[in-house]
């Protein structure tokens, strides 16, 4: 408890004025992309990274006593709605799911409310960044539009943003009956399957017509073609039609996967499968194709009633078994703080406990072409780290300090002020 | 031959009532929440109760063995708040729907019954919606999984009942784009109030036109009884004592409210579901004796549950009140372990009042302590054996004991996976021989329109 308030002091104090450099001494230090090192530094200079390991030479810069705790790299959410959704059944406080089948003109992160009290809340467990995305369940679109990379400190939006268009998100047509309107009479049947694969027929016709048109309208700009007008929904493709920013396709069940693949072989286009609940026989062809995978939730039940009790528990072992790279997220804003117990209850279920822990750090940075940037504690990288008195997979581990791009970051949030509020109460 | 076999059977009888069922697990990790931990323990199970505890136990020779080395077993889990097992969960079209009970639904064939134990749940409040200010009546159960509807209830629990304040019961009293019309009222907090002092005003006048009618039975007159009434029966049970009020709330101002409805009418409060404003009055709910039911760590899912805070357990636990986790959800419940470490992280209490939230806890607060939420002896042997610290997020259950009868087995259950697998594959493959050979009968029934005919709904 010593130990912890001195810790809590020296980093509470003067951090702007030392331009973001400090060393955090004594501490066991888990890089993620090599071995712990035990009884190592942590050298940080302008927000970034200098060195790392047993015999660091940090002279002149603020102290930070790290002994009996641990350092991380910080982690990193696949998938959430922060900044974009306040309270779930206010519809005035949710920005996702916007009208319209073909969106990728809208940007995720300049509907990012900073002030968002979910900010703080997710950061405070160690969570230094997520993708936040612009449209998620219920949504009725088919190219949503851009998810953006963002930190979770920052005054503005603009600040926040790690990445703008760090992928193009996709909810893929789906075969699955659309679930039973709430209106409906009790006990009333779904539409017939072939009214639902007419529909999807349909809508697989006219995805495939948006990507022919933004194909061509990518080559009537190149081409110069005369009294060509600018498309901004259009124009938004062209990253993905020259590979530079890749799909984030949500498709869940092995049907839409399988035909959310072989969309992405045809047309030619880097994918991120998203949201997926099940691997059935797609294990090689996913590994064949180089495709990663963010898994989540992973705290669900089965699918179907006929399927293994632990089936969405074990399912994360399962696609890394077949040899695919993946990542968690959350899918919500609510629950984005409890990004690490999706991965340990992953291993609970068989996930290795080191792939568990770089599934929510190094494997995102990878997927999300930010592994030069973040991910792990190597030189070079921002400072993106958090201090913890353990494991932070496990819930009952305190995370102590947070740090972003070498800031220090308040861990204060909501629940800590109406906690220290009440309690005060007579 | 008929009588002989009849004698067979009362012989066996005999031999099974004279022969205890006797388990013994040994080399366990034992968190009795109650009584501390014990390293290398044994738990002696006879005839469903727990025995003997302790690190040195006597078993005799016949005791069925588990051997739980390496492994930590706690009481099984208790659930305070949950709908698994129930055909229906709200009657939602009147306001005050007592006259209907989750008795009448139970369903002991859900899966979920099945996944929370797994989980190591061995006890649910089985509650009914939160559609009306006053909902319908509600059942304890043991996940006894493979029994029939029936043998679910917990012998011997009292009864309940469901109320709900906030925004869910006035909900269908709100003008909206899906109604205009047919609003049910109330329409605001204060109708909620006001529908359940109703309720409780009818209830006693019906309660003392019952008392008037049972003293002139006793002086011996011969009056006409007062008519049964199927909506007020349950709440005269309130009144009595006799069944115990779980109600769904969330903000500290409609807590209040109904402690004071309650004192008014001279009924108790036996729990207070979600509450997760109670950590604001803490104090009055403690005063009241009220026990407080809540999630881990939901919140802002809605307008009443953006003051919700992950130290609400922790605060009204320093405050003391009785505080359970429970889930409310299918997939929650299945590791309401991992939750219970939620109030460690957030509020700082100790592993023994975090594992008390989702067992002696939560028996308090159904009155059935005596018998469950602890590993102690006389108790029913209901445990869950976890293949590493239950708290851990890295543990998961491995068997799961109800009235010393092992319900589920982890390695039962992934060694019969294959057989399941191939029995699916051979449902399927009847099934799709099933419809070829209806689509050929039918081309064959009207001969000339086979082309015409529509094709069988195959299941996709």
């Amino acid at each position: 408890m010593k130990r912890l308030a001195a810790v809590l002091i020296c980093c509470g104090v003067g951090y702007a004025a030392d331009g973001n450099s400090f060393v955090i001494e004594h501490a066991t230090i888990h890089p993620v992309s090599g071995a712990d090192i035990v009884n190592g530094s942590v050298l940080v200079k302008d927000g970034k990274i200098a060195a790392v390991g047993t015999k660091v030479a940090a002279k002149g810069v603020r102290v930070v006593e790290g002994k009996g705790l641990h350092v991380y790299p910080g982690m990193i959410n696949s998938a959430t709605e922060l900044g974009l959704s306040e309270i779930s059944a206010i519809r005035e406080t949710n920005d996702t799911n916007e009208l319209g089948e073909f969106d990728p003109q809208l940007k995720a992160e300049v509907a990012v409310n900073p002030a968002s009290e979910h900010i703080p809340v997710t950061r405070a467990n160690g969570i230094t960044a997520a993708m936040t995305l612009p449209s998620t369940e219920g949504g009725q679109g088919i190219v949503t539009g851009q998810a953006a990379l963002i930190h979770l400190d920052g005054w503005t939006w603009a600040e926040m943003t790690v990445m703008s268009g760090a992928a193009m998100e996709m909810l893929f047509p789906s075969l699955e009956a659309p679930r039973r309107s709430f209106l409906a009479p009790p006990g009333a049947a779904g539409p017939p399957f072939r009214e639902v694969k007419k529909a999807y027929d349909e809508k697989m016709r006219r995805l495939r017509e948006f990507f022919e048109e933004a194909r061509r309208y990518r080559a009537a700009k190149e081409g110069n073609e005369a009294g060509l007008k600018r498309d901004l929904r259009l124009e938004a493709m062209i990253p993905v039609l020259e590979g530079k920013m890749p799909v984030m396709v949500v498709a869940p069940r092995e049907r839409e996967m399988k035909a959310a693949l072989d969309f992405a072989k045809e047309q030619k286009v880097r994918m991120v499968l998203a949201g997926c609940r099940e691997l059935g026989k797609l294990g090689p062809e996913i590994k064949a194709a180089g495709v990663p995978v963010i898994l989540g939730p992973t705290l669900a039940t089965p699918l179907e009633q006929d399927m293994p009790y632990d089936h969405a528990y074990a399912l994360p072992e399962e696609f890394h078994k077949a040899g695919i790279e993946i990542a968690f997220g959350t899918f919500d804003v609510q629950f984005a703080r409890n990004l690490p117990y999706e991965a340990s209850m992953a291993a609970a279920f068989g996930l290795p406990k080191d792939e568990a822990l770089k599934s929510v750090t190094l494997n995102a940075a990878k997927i999300w072409g930010v592994a030069d940037r973040m991910g792990s504690i190597e030189v070079g990288k921002a400072a993106d780290l958090m201090v913890t008195d353990g494991d932070p997979l496990e819930t009952r581990t305190a995370v102590l300090q947070v740090y972003i791009d070498g800031r220090p970051v308040d861990l204060n949030n909501r629940h800590k002020r109406l906690y220290e509020e009440y309690m005060k109460r007579p | 031959m008929k009588r002989l076999s009849a004698a067979a059977v009362m012989v066996l009888a005999g031999v099974g009532a004279a022969r205890a069922e006797v388990t013994l697990i040994k080399n366990a990790t034992i968190l009795t929440v109650t009584k501390g931990t014990i390293t290398k323990g044994s738990i002696l199970i006879r005839d469903g109760k727990i025995a003997e505890v302790g690190q040195s136990v006597a078993a005799p020779a016949e005791a069925t063995v588990i051997d739980a080395a390496g492994e930590y077993v706690m009481p099984g889990i208790i659930d305070c708040h949950s709908h698994i097992a129930t055909e229906a969960v709200n009657e939602g079209s009147v306001s005050v729907s007592s006259m209907v009970g989750i008795p009448d639904t139970l369903n002991p064939e859900d899966i979920y019954i099945y996944d929370a134990l797994a989980g190591g749940v061995t006890t649910v409040n089985v509650l009914h919606g939160s559609a009306n200010a006053i909902g319908g009546k509600t059942v304890v159960i043991k996940t006894r999984w493979g029994k029939s509807a029936e043998e679910l209830p917990f012998e011997g629990a009292l009864p309940g009942i469901k109320f709900a304040l906030g925004e869910n019961p006035k909900r269908q009293g709100s003008p909206s784009v899906f109604r205009a019309t047919n609003l049910r009222y109330p329409a605001t907090r204060m109708g909620v109030e006001d529908t359940i002092r109703e309720a409780f005003n009818e209830a006693k006048i019906y309660q003392a036109e019952w008392n008037d009618y049972r003293a002139a039975l006793a002086r011996g007159e011969h009056p006409e009884p007062p008519r049964r009434d199927l909506k007020l029966d349950p709440l005269v049970e309130v009144l009595e004592g006799k069944r115990l009020v779980h109600a769904h709330c969330y903000r500290a101002d409609e807590i209040l409210m109904l402690l004071k409805v309650a004192d008014d009418y001279g009924f108790k409060i036996r729990t207070l579901q979600h509450v997760l404003e109670g950590y604001k009055v803490a104090k009055e709910i403690a005063a009241h004796g009220t026990g407080a039911s809540t999630f881990s760590d939901w919140w802002a899912y809605k307008e009443e549950a953006y003051d919700a805070i992950p130290y609400n357990a922790a605060i009204m636990t320093k405050k003391g009140v009785v505080v359970s986790l429970n889930s409310d959800s299918e997939e929650l419940m299945r590791h309401l372990n991992d939750e219970a470490a939620k109030v460690m992280k957030y509020g700082g209490l100790s592993e023994t009042e975090a594992l008390s939230m989702i067992t002696i806890n939560p028996a308090k607060q159904l009155m059935i302590e005596k018998r469950v939420g602890s590993i102690e002896v006389g108790k029913d042997a209901d445990l869950a054996i976890f293949d590493g610290h239950p708290l851990s997020n890295y543990s998961k259950v491995v068997k799961t004991i109800i009235d010393g009868q092992v319900y589920f087995d982890r390695a039962k259950d992934v060694a019969g996976r294959a057989a399941k697998e191939q029995e699916k594959a051979q449902l399927i493959a009847k099934e799709k021989e099933r419809a070829r050979k209806e689509s050929e009968g039918q081309r064959r029934a009207r001969p000339g329109a086979g082309e015409q005919a529509p094709k069988p709904e195959v299941a996709q």
